[in-house]
This record gives structure tokens, sequence and C-alpha cells, in this order.
């Protein structure tokens, strides 16, 4: 099969078959990142541009060194120093990229539905790095890759997520990727940071850790997010870690070949003990490594000749 | 114009023709190279790859030493990506071996344009730096588009470009020849 889309805005919209294609693409990209020459000619001449309306490091390093090693030029905006500051608006910032050839526009912004609201009006190719509380789909994509890579297959598999579902795009992303591809996700938080609509994606719903983690294969350990909890929705950073951190003894409740997923940046001694973090069972810094990869593959699926432009 | 829709012309090689050009390609790798020490193969995607294993079996049968076998996907230097509707599926390049200072043997089906092998030369210098690169083809069939010519062939084919060979081994495609097709009006 062939990659038809113009845009990655969300795993939502993904069929098995195309998840399935950037994963088996992601397999060779990481076989270059390994070598010591970096680099591949395969997107000369084509160009990217960071749009961030929201602080990052590692997803928009992560863009920024997957175009470089397949040899496309890159540029960043960060909204905090750009027009944006004067008052330009979404689509206007992305028609005057567009205009001056820019062929792909990866955009992090803290409004829900961003990425697709840009991808309408300009034709460049729209990549979604995280837009609101909406989907993260490269970091569940590299969520996915990793758990491929180690256990063989996704079907059948028992995943839990941990932590604030409520605001979480990575979960949401996660959700829709996983169950597509034949996982049991369970997600388990705070009854106050579990959005009501997420047993309609498909996710059994848990409000205590044990239960949820007992006899599942990966545990995927959300930050807890400071900045989106300014309405008191948990009463404090350390009950929280009481009741919902992931410490060494409650590990022992999976799989005994379970894997600790985190997207990163984690809060240590919060969501996640550091004895797990740094574990034999976490897989945090292949999760990255494996996050160069997917973008690797998903720039160069969108930046194909000519597309049959489906819009999302 | 779709192999499907082609009709066969002729019959090159059967598997005979096919085991003695591989045999005698073995024997001419081992005494180009007097020997085979520092000699790794490196077959190209798709039918280079048991092209290259058949070539590595024949010369540990007549040398008694093993080669390495590597596997090289081109995909992602092709020149031609730009102009093409889709974007080809890239699969993964296997050489487990450091190419640095080897002499690498660069194994395929068919030479044409030349443009493959082109493609080929960079993925392997992206690699390391081989002391020296030769090429192997099953096929030569002319109409070279870049200056680029083979160290050893197995039977050179003078065709038309509206022709195609095929070639057929048995670890892909169930059968062992190599054949002529055209168009049909």
């Amino acid at each position: 099969m062939f990659w038809q889309r113009k845009d990655l805005l969300g795993l939502k919209y993904l069929s098995v078959e195309e998840i399935n294609l950037i994963l088996d693409t992601a397999i060779p990209m990481k076989e270059i990142i390994g070598r010591k020459i970096k680099k591949t000619p395969t997107l000369r001449g084509r160009s990217m541009v960071t749009l961030f309306y929201e602080n990052s490091t590692r997803t928009r390093s992560s863009f920024d060194l997957a175009a470089k090693f397949l040899s496309a030029d890159t540029i960043g905006v960060a909204a905090a120093s750009s027009s944006v500051a004067k008052g330009e608006s979404l689509r206007d910032t992305g028609l005057t990229l567009n205009a001056m050839g820019v062929d792909v526009v990866v955009i992090r912004h803290p409004a829900s539905g961003a990425a697709e609201y840009l991808a309408k009006y300009i034709p460049a190719a729209v990549i979604n790095a995280g837009d609101g509380t909406h989907e993260h789909p490269t970091q569940g994509l590299l969520d996915m890759f990793t758990i491929r890579e180690k256990k063989g297959s996704i079907t059948g598999l028992k995943v839990c997520i941990v932590g604030d579902i409520l605001h979480s795009r990575v979960a949401r992303s996660n959700i829709w990727g996983l169950t597509k591809l034949g996982a049991e996700v369970r997600v388990v938080g705070p009854a106050t940071l579990m959005p009501l609509d997420i047993e309609q994606m498909g996710a059994k719903v848990y409000t205590e850790l044990t239960p949820a983690l007992e006899g599942v294969d990966v545990v995927n350990v959300l930050r807890i997010q400071m900045e989106r909890q300014q309405q008191g929705l948990f009463p404090s950073l350390r009950e929280y870690s009481r009741l919902f951190g992931l410490n060494q003894a409650r590990l022992e409740l999976t799989k005994p070949d379970a894997l600790v997923l985190h997207p990163g940046p984690m809060n240590r001694g919060i969501e996640i003990d550091p004895q797990v973090a740094y574990g034999s069972r976490s897989v945090i810094n292949e999760q990255v490594t494996n996050g160069v990869a997917v973008r690797m593959a998903l720039l160069y699926l969108l930046t194909g000749g000519e597309y049959d432009a489906i819009s999302h | 114009m779709n192999e499907l829709d082609m009709k066969e012309k002729a019959q090159i090689l059967d598997d005979k023709g096919m085991r003695r050009a591989m045999v005698r390609i073995a024997h001419e790798i081992i005494e180009r190279n007097k020997g085979v020490e520092n000699v790794a193969l490196i077959g190209v995607r798709r039918r280079g790859v048991p092209l290259a294993q058949r070539l590595a079996k024949y010369i540990s049968e007549i040398e008694g030493t093993t080669v390495p076998v590597g596997i090289l996907d081109i995909t992602l230097y092709r020149d031609d990506l730009t102009t093409l509707a889709n974007q080809p599926q890239v699969h993964q390049t296997e050489v487990s071996f450091s190419v640095t200072d080897k002499k690498l043997v660069l194994v395929d089906d068919v030479l044409y344009t030349g443009r493959t092998v082109r493609a080929a030369l960079d993925a392997i210098m992206d690699l390391g730096r081989p002391e020296v690169v030769q090429l192997a083809v099953l096929i030569d069939r002319g109409h070279r588009e870049i200056p680029i010519r083979a160290d050893y062939v197995g039977k050179n084919v003078p065709t038309s470009r509206k022709e195609v060979i095929s070639v057929k081994l048995t670890e892909i495609d169930k059968e062992e020849r190599v054949i002529i097709l055209e168009g049909t009006e």
C-alpha cells in the first residue's frame, strides 16, 4: 500500500494499514540513526518548519534531527519570539510560511484542533505535534513502535495508561492507535482527571492502581502536567504520588517482562519512582531514539511526489 | 506497462544456465581478488539478495572460506523520488560487518540504466569506505544512462527498451529462469 494523506493530524483517522506502514518504515530509519554517518540524501531540497506555540525539548529537537538525517532543511519558529507576539493569526502565520516554500509544517498548539485548522488552509503537509488535549500522534506512534519492537506484536497485549487522562493528548493517541492494532487498553487515574467519554474510545476505566496493573504487558506512565493543574483537581502531589505513583512494589503486579514507558519529561518521585525509571524494564530512553525514527518515516511518507490529497 | 500484460518473447537462461553463470562468477571473483581474504558480498534488494547468498555458497564450496553477505536497500538513495506519484516502501539495510577497507562485490540481477548501481554506491559510501567496490550482475541488458559497467556478468543480452527482462528466482518466485517479455499491441 502507499501513503495517500497530505497531513498527519491524529491516529483516530488512520487505518490499521496506514499505522503499520508508518511503523514498518520506521525500522529502516532506525538503522540509519545507528550509523556513524547519520545522513541519507532522501529529502534533499525539501524543507520543514517547526511552529511551536508551547514549550518543548524532545519533540522539537526530534523532528529537527529526523529532518536533518534525511537531508531536509529545517527552521524553527517559536511563537513567543515571532510575529504571533504581534498578534498574527495562526492562519496567516501558516500562509506566510507556506509562501516561503515550506513543504512540511510541524505544529504544536495549546488549542485542540489547531493542526486540523491549519491543514485546511495551507497546501503544505501538516504534522500535529500536540494540539491541546486532543492528540499527539507521533508520541502515540513512537510508543507503539517501542512496544512492537520489544514484544513482537501489539495484538492481544494489555496496556495500562496511568495518570491525568483528562488533559493527556498522549493518552488519546495511545488509545486510538493501540486499540486499532488489537491491544486491550486500560486507563487509571484520579476520578477527577478521567474524561467521561473515555470508555467510548475503547478503553477500560479503573480508579485504583492495583487492579489496573494486574497482569499487564506494558505500563505507560503519564506526566503530571503542572501547567494544566491550576484547578485543584487533586489535593496534593504527595497524595497523587502515594495513590498513583509507579514504584518497584507496584511494578511487581504486572507481568514479569512488562515494559515501562513514559513520554517525558519525567517528574521523578511523583508519577514515577527513580528506581523504576532507571530500572531494567524501563524503555524510556529507547522511546526517544524511536521517536526520531518514527518522525523520519513520517517525513519520508508525507513528502511523496504527489498525493491524492485526502484532507486528513 | 505491467509485467502481467506482457508476453514471453524468449527464454534466456534456464535453471542449469543460471547455475553455471553464477558458479563461473564465483570463480572469477576468487581469481580477480587472488582468494577471498577481505572480500564481502552485498546483495541489492530484492533479487540481488538471493544471488549474493548463492555466490557466497559457491565461493565457500570452492575455497572452503565463508564470506560475509550484506543486504542493501537503495530506496532512500533513488534519484527519482521527487518524480514518483507515491513514495516507494523502504526496507531495511542489513550490513552487520564494517565495509571499511573491505573488497566489496555488489550483486544485482539486471544491469540496465545504471541508476540503481549509482544509488547503491552512494548507500555503501554512507556505511564506510571500502578498499574497492566491484559489480556482479546476472544479466547485462545494455542501455546505460550513466557511466557504469559490471566487473562480472552472467550473460550479456541485447534488448530493446520496450522489452523487460524478468529474472525468476526460486527463493522469491518459486521458479528458476530468465526470460524476455515484450508488450502486446
